[in-house]
């Protein structure tokens, strides 16, 4: 009995002798904390965070063990909630909206240890790095369908704030949609949010009166697609496959997609390449993408879109490059040339086609 | 209508103390099932809600950096719902303060001198006022209810803020996007103590606390507005004007509010941006109810609702509870907390299945 208890400890020193010292001590899985503004809901922002999260999570296996936390209010919440996330030993933070920016950075001063990747900001910090996505460019692919599909040779345009990044997203689809038919006319109407179901709804309304037959958004919820589907009208989905709630009114949608880029940065901190320089990922990198087109855009715009698709990835074709004309027909960028980057960051202008007004 | 609701003829002297208690375990009971059935050991449930987000020095700083606007903001609405003022709007005065104390700031960027933060409370303090006396002016001038037009002022302060920090108030180095330049180091509130976000908002909170427990106890004008409350003819007959005490009410409510949102901007947040307060003026009117409108129940309840906010928190990190579970689990508390608090005063009457209508007749006040 004692002779097979001393064998048993002998084969299990030396089953961890050979199988657990060579490798080191079996490392601790990765905590990586995912700060959200609002709850995860079916579709929309938050939900398709979490949707990469869990991707994330399937193809790291046992390295990550990952933490949400939803609908975290912004100032001293914020501020709270992150802190405790690093307090708790998560080595890898995602604070995934702007409002987490001073926050973000604050508590990335006291854990010079923890790695804190913001959507969407500009400031950063060693243990600290930006992210945000090219949506122009699957916003040029759907405004080619938009510019396709549309008869009246109106589409509406239901935005949120005129910051750059959604004026980005609106011209990138104007340009896309006269790449098609050079004659159409994008309205633009805000609601001055990013969610909020009743003025989406009420915009998507007021666009179809004015004589609109397409609508898209930079807005969160389905209310223009139910919009679109109610009125018999089409509809560009935005930030989720809105297809079930528009099966005949859904043309595509642009859509982030964050499983992949969650899980290269995650694995970037595991094996220490990662760094802190500003990630702008677009199409080229899988994280972008349009919905599949739906069963009423003709074949011949879906091989054009496919091929225009292929371009963007390939690095051949750039929404913004020039002739590009401002609403004012000034040229805003030359032919033969690319808008830089620093110009798509501080971009406070419409181009020509579309009707709406900017503040000064 | 089964039940009808009618007041007792005398309170329990005894259950009024030990309601508060009884409702609690009601609470912790339901909780208990709450977390049993998503999963989850009731008592650690409860030991991370309550226990460990106060239990070091970092957490009690959070939990009085949480509870100093809604502690102003409650202080404030309570004396005016003494009055019968029924102010709902504090989140709205609160903006309105936040506006006026931090756009002073964003003007005197060149002085840092000891008077701006003095003089960012005072304008905090008269924007909220400003704000509430539109509802005074109109319940006085045309009777508009105040219920009304405080909640709908609330709505346009906080739009009038969005068009603000994204128009002539926003950064020019932020890249568009929609909040102001942050706030010089002389228009924040010190830190208290190193190592914690505990800034001056906390004492300040506590001194108004302080003056409107003397203010109710000790003034005629609050004698005055609490007759008026609770008997509004006795007051007429008394000759106390019913118009002073409603612009008391919403003025007093006003000013709190207004400090709420200067110790916001000036705190933690340290800029004016979109969204100053994630419903600070509303959690402020259960606040008021719990504390009995009493400014010492009132600091006991504001601690006990950021307790709640931030145990809500500590549960979504962790146990990995959705938000939705800890909304249910405070609202499960409030619940028995405030129906405790009328039960005491009004008991259920099994009235059958043919009575028609609810609430019985209230009985003479006063």
């Amino acid at each position: 009995m004692l002779r097979y208890l001393l064998h048993s400890i002998a084969a299990l020193l030396a089953a961890y002798g050979l199988l657990g010292a060579p490798t080191g001590a079996v490392a601790e899985p990765l905590k990586v904390g995912f700060v959200y503004f609002s709850p995860v809901g079916e579709t929309g922002w938050t939900a398709e965070h979490d949707k990469g999260r869990r991707v994330m999570e399937e193809a790291l296996g046992d390295a990550v063990s990952a933490t949400i936390v939803e609908n975290v209010a912004y100032g001293p919440d914020a501020l709270r909630v992150i802190r405790q996330l690093a307090a708790d030993g998560h080595g890898l933070v995602y604070t995934t909206s702007f409002g987490f920016m001073d926050q973000t950075l604050e508590v990335a001063g006291l854990y010079p240890d923890a790695t804190f990747m913001h959507l969407d900001g500009y400031k950063s910090a060693d243990n600290m790095a930006t992210y945000s996505l090219r949506y122009y460019e699957p916003s040029y692919l759907a405004g080619m369908v938009a510019g396709a599909m549309t008869k009246t040779g109106t589409i509406g345009y239901v935005s949120s704030f005129p910051l750059p990044a959604v004026l980005q997203i609106i011209n990138g689809f104007a340009l896309g949609a006269r790449a098609m038919n050079p004659d159409v006319v994008v309205k633009v109407i805000e609601v001055n949010s990013w969610y909020d179901p009743g003025r989406e709804r009420e915009a998507s309304d007021a666009l179809f009166a004015q004589g609109v037959d397409i609508v898209a958004h930079v807005t969160d919820s389905t209310a223009p697609t139910l919009a679109a589907q109610k009125a018999g009208k089409m509809v560009i989905g935005f930030h989720s496959d809105r297809a079930q709630f528009g099966p005949d009114s859904q043309l595509t949608a642009v859509i982030p997609v964050w499983g992949d880029f969650y899980t290269r940065v995650t694995g970037s901190v595991i094996d220490g390449t990662w760094t802190n320089a500003p990630m702008w990922d677009s199409m080229a990198q899988g994280v972008l993408a349009i919905a599949p087109l739906g069963p009423m855009v003709p074949q011949d715009v879906v091989a054009q879109v496919e091929a225009r698709q292929a371009e963007i990835v390939a690095g051949t074709f750039h929404p913004f490059q020039g002739p590009v004309r401002d609403q004012s027909g000034t040229e805003r960028i030359a032919a033969g040339t690319v808008i830089p980057d620093a110009d798509l960051y501080s971009m406070n202008w419409y181009v020509e086609g579309v009707e709406g007004t900017l503040p000064e | 209508m089964l039940f009808r609701i009618e007041p007792r003829a005398e309170t329990s002297r005894f259950m009024k103390h030990a309601a508060p208690l009884l409702s609690a375990l009601l609470a912790m009971a339901a909780g208990s099932l709450l977390f049993l059935f998503i999963g989850h050991d009731p008592a650690y449930a409860f030991y991370v809600f309550f226990i460990v987000p106060v239990s070091d020095l970092y957490g009690i700083g959070e939990l009085c950096l949480k509870t100093s606007p809604i502690l102003l903001c409650a202080i404030g609405l309570a004396i005016g719902f003494r009055a019968n003022v029924w102010n709902i709007g504090a989140e709205g005065q609160l903006i309105a303060g936040a506006i006026c104390g931090g756009g002073l700031a964003l003007q005197l960027q060149a002085f840092d001198g000891i008077w701006v933060l003095p003089a960012m409370f005072v304008a905090g303090a008269l924007g909220g006022m400003a704000w509430a006396a539109v509802a005074a002016f109109l319940r006085i001038r045309f009777n508009a209810n105040e219920i009304l037009v405080t909640l709908m002022l609330t709505y346009i302060a906080g739009l009038f803020l969005s068009y603000l920090v994204y128009g002539p108030w926003r950064s020019p180095t932020g890249f568009n996007w929609p909040e102001s330049t942050a706030l010089h180091e002389a228009a924040r509130l010190p830190r208290l103590l190193a190592g914690t976000h505990l800034n001056l908002g906390f004492p300040i909170a506590l001194v108004v606390a302080c003056a409107a427990w003397l203010f109710i106890r000790h003034s005629y004008l609050a004698y005055q507005m609490e007759v008026g409350g609770k008997a509004i003819k006795a007051a007429r007959y008394a000759g106390f004007g019913r118009h002073r005490m409603i612009w008391m009410g919403l003025l007093i409510g006003g000013a709190c509010a207004g400090l709420a949102g200067v110790v916001e901007v000036a705190g933690t947040i340290g800029k004016l941006r979109e969204v100053v307060s994630p419903g600070y003026g509303f959690a402020a009117i259960i606040v008021a109810y719990i504390g009995r409108l009493n400014p010492l129940g009132i600091v006991l309840a504001s601690l006990l609702m950021a307790l709640f906010y931030i145990g809500g928190e500590q549960a979504k990190v962790t146990l990995g509870v959705p938000s939705a579970i800890t909304g249910i689990f405070q609202g499960t508390l409030l619940f028995f907390l405030l129906m405790s608090d009328l039960l005491i005063s009004y008991k259920l009457k099994w009235t059958g299945f043919s009575t028609a209508s609810g609430l019985s007749e209230p009985h003479g006040n006063g």
